[in-house]
């Protein structure tokens, strides 16, 4: 196997971000439902929680969040079409709409905050 | 290769098939979900305008209780497969571990997604 030429496949890169973002949201997950669990005891300890996130770089990790959960939606539904209804031929234009539908998500979040 | 397939392959093509099976849930889940939260963000959130619009919504709370039982099937066998592939660390107290972080991952879930949605 030529695997330099393997990895400088679009394909390989789509893998490395399917398996890193499902990593990092795997993660983030127990946190946010913990975060959420308990913020939600009340309005005004939701309120201070809310309040927290108002911080510049929690709004930056948000919108990686964002862009997380949907470039992994986005590369996990092209795996599901390539591995049950065989769309080889369309790798490289799934590849570019899969980044492409991650980014829109991200710059409509970025858009609805209002910053 | 012919032959019956033995429990370790039988036991991993039931794992490779429950995480097709999630990811086809969480697709649809995760699209919604998306929306949900750009469109929850406009204007910025408060606590009783969040609370106010989600205690007693039943038909969410069903929603998300999918939501939970499918993440905690998909992201456990994605981890597994994972430490699977990058480490030598095989077998049983794997098979828990990832057991156990999808036991987490309910009742995380299912804690956050009652006090906003019941």
């Amino acid at each position: 196997m030529n695997l330099s030429g393997h990895r400088a496949h679009a394909s390989y890169g789509a893998f490395v971000v399917h398996r890193l973002s499902g990593l990092a949201l795997a993660v983030f997950l127990p946190a946010h439902f913990w975060a959420l669990g308990t913020a939600i005891e009340g309005a005004a300890t939701l309120d201070g929680f809310l309040k927290w996130t108002d911080q510049p770089l929690v709004k930056l990790a948000e919108i990686g969040l964002v862009v997380l959960l949907a470039a992994h939606f986005a590369g996990g539904v092209r795996l599901l079409a390539l591995e049950f209804l065989g769309w080889r031929a369309w790798q490289k234009t799934a590849v570019a709409a899969s980044a492409g539908f991650s980014l829109a998500a991200g710059l409509l979040f970025l858009l609805n905050l209002g910053l | 290769m012919s032959g019956p397939l033995t429990d370790a392959v039988r036991s991993d093509l039931r794992l490779w098939l429950a995480q097709r099976a999630s990811a086809a849930v969480l697709a649809a889940c995760v699209v919604v979900h998306l929306a949900l939260i750009i469109y929850a963000v406009r204007g910025g959130l408060s606590a009783a305008a969040i609370l106010g619009r989600t205690h007693g919504s039943l038909v969410w709370l069903g929603f998300y209780l999918v939501f939970i039982a499918a993440v905690a099937v998909h992201a456990p066998i994605g981890l597994r497969q994972i430490v699977r592939e990058m480490t030598g660390w095989r077998g049983r107290s794997l098979d828990a571990v990832a057991a156990v972080f999808a036991a987490l991952l309910v009742v995380l879930g299912v804690r956050a997604v009652w006090g906003l949605f019941a």
